[in-house]
């Protein structure tokens, strides 16, 4: 994808967990290089999640997950964006993720992986890598 | 360097001290400071035990008594947080502090599709009555208190409490239970709200009028700076909106006719210790006097210990870093240390690990013997506030004091806690300030050593900690499956015509305005599900819809 326009980028907390700290300010940070950043609120089902993705036409889902459920929850998500065609989507992730569990992540589709303590910095030019 | 903001000559000597609260630290504090502030003994510190409580709310302090130790603690099923509690309390514990996994917390059951992959993952699962019983089985109820992380369910929970010491053989009066019930700072940080605010309240206040009704013990809400101060607020924004999230609850439960003396005397506080401490230590000596001046003046409270602020002071998981992270365990030390300068009355400590994952048994027992230590080992207990009168300390205290109010004021303006909350301006200021410091990390304004690698060169060697220093807790599949089995065989086997009658009485409570609580005490002896009874008030009530935080 040529980035003729801003990239889009979807803030998602999904499931259950509160914690939204990270969310919020990385979202501000994404704001500040430039990119239109939609943030989801709390307690998204993934079905809402795909749902604001398809309707805010976004680059980037950047899903925020602390409870520890990121392997399950972004299987799940992937299978459901393949099945709606949205394959051009790129599907990224932060918060509390183990770096034994990044591998994993990648193999099963996810783009990049942001694990809590990475620089805004490092966000930023990772989600510009996206579409190089 | 540091979480103060730090300006230096060229040589590396400090220039200028800024505490995050807006304080500017002199290089040398003597008399004049004090006098300065117009600080006398009588007015600002008194004995203590004495009004203003600024140096104690007791008069012997840790001399009579040390602090009581409240690890976190819960994961997977009943039967597992069982055997941990057993843990604790044999390796002195003598508090409980219980985690529940978040469709406990959030209203659902253990089949409910929402709870997928998250069954007693965080904390342990609770569907109904049943998995209390097994969770409390052999825990002398009378003696060991219990605190229940839980806010929009906290009805729920104090009740189903209630129900299971009462069928343990414990009247309701014997035992104490702090459910932490703090539903308006979950919606400023943390999020495990439902409900919309005034519905929130309402329940909170159910909760209190019932405790003092029937439940003499127990603690009925626990008002938590903590986590407000977590999600970016300054030490002294994280008393002011904790009091002022105080009053609304007071309001609410004051316009039922009921005196603040008579309840106040019961909450709790749950309040952050990492940052800078001194801060850390002015902020908490300038809380105690200053709620106790608050319920003085403005609520009329005349008893003694209707003025204490009693609470948990424990160590802040947002000091702890995901770098090198057998560096918090020396952190935890530091944080514990100014937590009992502060002379915090009950403890926690957030183990090392927590950056990465649920604490393992080692690393809580770690957290638990750096607490004793302070109290056992190296003196913390010799004298009480031992600061005391330091010319630095006195003058800070004043100044936290100022500030405290200051940022009260400014939520006053915005028409008190509630409204600052349905319209979004704390959340917004504090999300505003969490970026802000971030970023300050980030550029080396504020430092966190082992952040910014300053003596490595190179590659982060955190992925090779995290595989030396810190054992990952599993989270175990079968955990859900048991409970949805457990579940199962509930609905098959429980009255279910008793089940249906008390959760149709506790909708027309919910409706009307009877206090929920006895209603809920019934549908949990009737063995209702958390997902039924929050279930009835998600149809009543509805749920919260959060301002934009931009």
């Amino acid at each position: 994808m040529e980035t003729t326009h801003k990239i889009r980028v979807l803030i998602a907390k999904p499931g259950l967990d509160g914690h939204d700290k990270g969310a919020k300010i990385v979202a501000l940070a994404l704001r500040d290089a430039g990119m239109e950043v939609i943030y989801s609120g709390l307690h998204q089902t993934l079905e809402q999640i795909v749902q604001t993705a398809t309707q805010e036409a976004v680059d980037i889902i950047g899903l925020s997950i602390m409870s520890g459920a990121h392997l399950p929850i972004c299987k799940r998500l992937i299978t459901m964006m393949k099945k709606q065609g949205l394959d051009d989507i790129r599907l990224t992730v932060g918060g509390v993720i183990p770096y034994q569990d990044i591998p994993g992540l990648k193999e099963m589709g996810v783009a990049a992986v942001f694990p809590g303590g990475t620089s805004f910095e490092d966000i930023i030019t990772g989600m510009n890598n996206l579409f190089e | 360097m540091g979480v103060a903001k730090y300006t230096k000559d060229e040589r590396g000597a400090i220039k200028e001290v800024t505490y995050q609260s807006g304080i500017r630290v002199k290089p040398v504090y003597g008399p004049e400071d004090l006098k300065k502030a117009g600080f006398t003994y009588e007015q600002d510190l008194g004995a203590p035990g004495e009004y203003p409580f600024t140096r104690s709310i007791h008069p012997q302090s840790y001399r009579s008594r040390a602090w009581t130790t409240r690890q976190y603690t819960g994961f997977g099923t009943p039967e597992e947080t069982n055997e941990r509690f057993k843990l604790m309390i044999a390796n002195g514990q003598n508090g409980l502090n219980v985690a529940f996994d978040l469709p406990t917390q959030m209203g659902y059951d253990s089949d409910h599709p929402l709870a997928e992959g998250e069954v007693g993952r965080v904390g342990m699962a609770i569907d109904s009555l049943k998995d209390f019983e097994t969770a409390f089985a052999g825990i002398p109820l009378d003696k060991i208190g219990s605190g229940l992380t839980i806010n929009a369910v906290a009805t729920i929970m104090m009740a189903m409490y209630q129900a299971a010491a009462e069928k343990f053989g414990y009247s309701k009066d014997q035992i104490s239970t702090t459910p932490q019930n703090d539903i308006l700072k979950e919606m400023i940080g943390r999020g495990a709200w439902i409900f919309p605010v005034e519905h929130g309240v309402r329940l909170v206040g159910d909760s209190i009028e019932y405790a003092v009704k029937e439940l003499p013990k127990s603690n009925p809400v626990s008002i938590c700076g903590y986590h407000i101060r977590e999600s970016g607020a300054t030490p002294a924004q994280e008393i002011a909106y904790a009091f002022e999230i105080a009053k609304a609850y007071i309001d609410n439960v004051t316009a039922r006719g009921i005196k603040p003396e008579d309840f106040v005397g019961r909450f709790s506080f749950n309040f952050n210790v990492y940052g800078n401490l001194w801060e850390q230590i002015a902020k908490f000596r300038a809380a105690r006097k200053l709620w106790a001046k608050m319920l003085k003046t403005e609520y009329g409270v005349t008893n003694k210990k209707t003025l204490f602020l009693r609470g948990l002071f424990g160590g802040g998981g947002s000091g702890l870093t995901k770098e090198q992270p057998e560096n918090n365990i020396m952190r935890g030390a530091y944080y514990a240390l100014g937590a009992a300068l502060s002379g915090a009355q009950t403890t926690a400590l957030c183990s090392f690990d927590e950056a990465y994952t649920i604490p393992t048994p080692r690393s809580a027992l770690l957290s638990l013997r750096t607490l004793e230590m302070l109290m056992d080992e190296v003196g913390l207990r010799d004298t009480v506030d031992p600061l005391a009168g330091s010319y630095f300390i006195e003058t800070l205290t004043l100044e936290m004091e100022e500030k405290i109010v200051e940022e009260m004021k400014e939520v006053q303006k915005w028409g008190g806690m509630t409204k600052s909350i349905s319209e979004g301006f704390i959340q917004r200021k504090v999300s505003r300030q969490a970026y802000e410091y971030e970023k300050g990390l980030q550029s080396g304004e504020y430092r966190k050593v082992g952040v910014v690698p300053t003596s490595e060169s190179g590659d982060s060697p955190d992925q090779e900690t995290e595989k030396t220093a810190v054992e990952l807790h599993e989270y175990n599949q079968e955990w859900a499956e048991k409970s949805k089995a457990n579940l199962k065989e509930l609905r098959r086997t429980r009255d279910n015509k008793a089940v249906t009658k008390s959760l149709k009485d506790l909708e027309t409570a919910a409706r009307g305005s009877d206090n929920v609580m006895p209603h809920l005490v019934n549908c949990c002896h009737a063995y209702a599900t958390v997902g039924e009874m929050a279930g009835v008030f998600r149809d009543v009530f509805g749920e919260w819809n959060e301002p934009d935080f931009y």
